[in-house]
């Protein structure tokens, strides 16, 4: 097959909220950028983020970065890098400005400032009271904040490949990276893309999960690319389980709700969050409300028929708030609960929503993997930033709108990483070795052959399943040791998997299957990773996790205070420490204390 | 409480590997209890034949890809449920637009017409540290326009886009170009005004609504055509 070759200073992975804000600082500063991407940019999953994005702004309560930074690192249960942390918490208010002055339409306070409400986790004083840091307009940020930075890309030329689907990651024998394989969708075509500089903004992968708010679309595609290159994945056994997605659909409610005042309630009416969080009640921390909804309902107190969900309540506000400050919602009730807000009460259960690991990469965004005794040494030409990133700034659990935070600091940061290391002439077109585009072609040619396979929908059903049964909300020592021998065997079926669509125009088909292989990585390296970690930290608990002097909340810092590495090749795991230091002298490390809210 | 129900459709069927014209393909799908949506159903019939093709993404009515015309109405399939639908449901691609394969269609045309709006704010002072200030009044006049999807559902039900989709911006577009001429921040309005000072781009809208009949956001591109008309008539006097 003949294979078109296109070559660009940088390509980028992805359009969603990270891929845009990277292609801004690259398109401005002159550099030939292509913007690859399956979807049309605005279709990308950051649309559907709700609540808001985290900045100290200060607008309605008194706030500061060292607040926020406390938070985030209490909310990571200490897994977060200290140094990425402060660069994030301290660059939140210039890159939200910058946003307002692309035209992002925030609400408004009455003296015209970005309103800002109150979010899980978020607090004034170091765990006090709830603060107002989440920036917002109305319960729809993520479709706002895609709309202008797109919108803003427009202005910058950024010239787009929309619809085509990144393939693979290509390397040369020095482990350099050298761009990506890709498959445009129409044609069915693979092309190589040839680039000094690569980065990646692909998003997450929730779509492992059988009960998931993601789109269809977040099937980890960057991420199954490194790992089958060779980087290794850092801390994919923590997953954030939303408190609140539909019972049933799994689509997403904002904890923006909690913010405006909403109330989780079990069977008997109670607001039972006093009882696990008495200080911030509602708005604790993401994997405390999901784990205390869950015991609600394991310990009987679920409502509905079954018991098998919650609810959140909010017909106490006026139906003025909720046409203001969340119309979305309402919208997202009505259709999917059957439930208008303002007269009853949203069912709600804990739904996957966030994978906090990812590609390893520092606060440049530069991907980093372990060399000659160093575990942070960065690969020649590969970035990384957003959800498939792991930076990392939410460690073991994130903060809700610190994920919007993330992919504009991080997405701004490689692209500055990248035009700086341009400019120095650091960064070079190295040759491209002649099977560049093999493992890509070898993919499709075994998808146009395979016969007597499986189908795609089964295997994916099966990986969806089996994540859910054993890599849950709560974790259990047993069964994750089946789960672990469960997936490598729905892994190996993945192997055969076979379509009837033979056709190249549009053949989506095709593309589901050659997601599958990627979402097939990042469910082994969820359930490798999280059986071998034998404590409870953040988002990943377990039963044989005790709680005592020695391992607050089950956390075992003397053992576990490390990150995770996973490998692809013999699922090896290698681990590497937790950075404590901030990255400058204008704050002390936040230290290590039991996390309570 | 589990009831099976099997559902009859008719379906659009174009692929240029081997069809020398669309056919309607007649087919049923059995559902589960928890198949609520048309998207739901069509995920069905693709699990049952994987050679059906249709964009979707996000499920829930915000990212703008499953697009259709759904029973004679253009609509998002998502949003759409199944309950409602009279049998068999009949899915054809957004009309006037170009089909690439099955409910596929090529919105190049669309994105042309969007992007000739020059749909990004222009504001020409510096930056300044903080945020510019906007009033909540002010702000309440984006409601209703800045949360467009770019479905396409409004633009490819409108008879003087299908008549001229090269010259007349639609519905979306204009809707996006209000977007901008409502924000108080925007210096450019009379640019805006001046690049929708035509025969074609903004006064092919005749006022026939059906832009406002199928938005699945419940907006109204209609309203925001007067306005913009209204502000081209003040600039006149």
């Amino acid at each position: 097959m003949k294979v078109a070759k296109h070559t660009f200073d940088a390509v980028i992975v992805g359009a969603g909220g990270a891929g845009l804000r990277a292609a801004l600082q690259l398109s401005e500063a002159g550099l030939k950028t292509a913007v690859l991407t399956k979807v049309f940019p605005t279709r990308s999953h950051t649309v559907a983020a709700q609540g808001g994005v985290a900045a100290s702004l200060g607008n309605s309560t008194e706030d500061n970065w060292h607040w926020h930074m406390y938070d985030t690192v209490k909310g990571s249960d200490w897994l977060g890098d200290q140094d990425a942390i402060e660069f994030m918490v301290k660059k939140a208010n210039e890159v939200v400005v910058e946003l307002e002055h692309y035209g992002m339409p925030f609400d408004r306070t009455d003296n015209g400032k970005i309103y800002q409400r109150p979010f899980g986790g978020h607090s004034q004083n170091y765990g006090q009271t709830p603060v107002s840091r989440s920036c917002a307009a109305a319960d729809r940020t993520g479709h706002a904040m895609l709309h202008a930075l797109y919108q803003r890309n427009v202005r910058a030329n950024t010239q787009f490949f929309v619809e085509w689907m990144a393939m693979d990651l290509i390397r040369n024998a020095d482990g350099d990276v050298l761009g990506v394989t890709a498959m445009e969708m129409e044609t069915g075509e693979v092309s190589i893309f040839h680039a000094k500089a690569t980065i990646f903004a692909t998003g997450g992968a929730g779509r492992i999960y059988y009960s998931s708010t993601n789109a269809f679309i977040n099937t980890g595609d960057g991420v199954g690319m490194a790992a089958r290159a060779g980087i290794p994945l850092e801390d994919m056994e923590f997953w954030q389980f939303h408190p609140t997605g539909v019972a049933g659909a799994g689509v997403l409610i904002t904890e923006g709700v909690r913010g405006e005042g909403g109330i989780l309630r079990n069977a008997a009416g109670e607001r039972f969050m006093e009882r696990y969080a008495p200080n911030l009640k509602d708005l604790a921390s993401r994997d405390v409300v999901s784990r205390s909804m869950v015991t609600e309902i394991n310990e009987g107190r679920g409502c509905g028929s079954e018991k098998d969900h919650v609810l959140l309540d909010i017909t106490h506000l006026s139906p003025e708030t909720i046409m203001k400050r969340l119309p979305g919602i309402r919208e997202i009730s009505i259709q999917f609960a059957g439930v208008d807000p303002i007269k009853a009460p949203i069912p709600v259960v804990p739904t996957c929503h966030y994978q906090m690991g990812g590609i390893p990469t520092n606060y440049k965004g530069q991907v980093i993997v372990p060399k000659d005794g160093n575990p942070n040494v960065p690969v020649s030409g590969f970035y990384a930033a957003g959800e498939c990133a792991c930076a990392s700034v939410h460690g073991a659990n994130r903060l809700g709108t610190n994920s919007l935070l993330d992919l504009l600091v991080f997405g701004k940061s490689a692209g500055e990483t990248v035009v700086a290391d341009f400019k120095s002439g650091q960064l070079t077109l190295k040759p491209l070795p002649d099977d560049a585009a093999d493992v890509s072609l070898a993919r499709i040619a075994r998808l146009e052959t395979q016969t007597n396979g499986v189908e795609v929908n089964d295997v994916r059903l099966d990986m969806q399943r089996t994540m859910q049964k054993h890599a849950g909300v709560f974790r259990f020592a047993d069964m994750l040791k089946e789960g672990v021998e469960k997936i490598l065997e729905v892994a190996e079926r993945a192997k055969h998997t076979q379509i009837k669509d033979k056709s190249k125009v549009w053949n989506t088909a095709r593309t589901e299957a050659l997601e599958l292989d990627n979402l097939i990585e990042v469910a082994k390296a969820t359930m490798i990773s999280a059986e071998a970690r034998k404590e409870s930290r953040g988002a990943h608990v377990r039963d044989d996790a005790l709680d005592c002097a020695e391992t607050p909340n089950g956390r075992d810092d003397k053992n576990w205070l490390k990150h995770t590495l996973w490998y692809s090749e013999g699922n090896r795991l290698d681990y590497k420490p937790v950075n404590l230091q901030p990255m400058s002298a204008d704050v002390e490390p936040i230290a290590l204390a039991k996390r309570t809210y | 409480m589990s009831s099976k129900r099997t559902v009859q459709f008719k379906i659009y069927r174009y692929n240029p590997d081997k069809d020398d014209k669309p056919y309607m393909q007649d087919i049923s799908v059995e559902l589960e209890e928890s198949d609520k949506k048309l998207l739901d159903a069509l995920v069905r019939l693709k699990a049952k034949d994987d050679t059906l093709s249709f964009r979707r993404s996000c499920r829930e009515g915000v990212c703008g890809s499953d697009a259709m015309n759904i029973n004679g109405k253009n609509g998002l399939a998502c949003l759409t449920s199944v309950e409602e639908l009279a049998q068999p449901i009949t899915i054809r691609p957004l009309p006037g637009l170009p089909v690439i394969r099955d409910v596929i269609v090529d919105m190049t045309q669309f994105f042309k017409q969007y992007h000739s709006i020059k749909p990004y704010l222009v504001n020409n002072d510096p930056a300044p540290e903080r945020e510019r200030l906007q009033s909540p009044e002010d702000r309440e006049e984006l409601n209703g326009l800045y949360e467009c999807i770019l479905c396409a559902c409004c633009s490819t039900s409108c008879p003087s886009f299908w008549w001229n989709p090269d010259k007349f911006v639609g519905p979306a577009g204009l809707l996006a170009a209000y977007r901008f001429l409502a924000d108080t921040r925007d210096q450019a309005t009379s640019e805006r005004l001046d690049n929708l000072e035509d025969p074609y781009r903004l006064f092919r809208c005749h006022s026939i609504m059906n832009c406002v009949d199928v938005c699945p956001k419940g907006l109204n591109p209609t309203k925001a055509i007067g306005k913009i008309k209204d502000m081209m008539v003040r600039r006149a006097v």
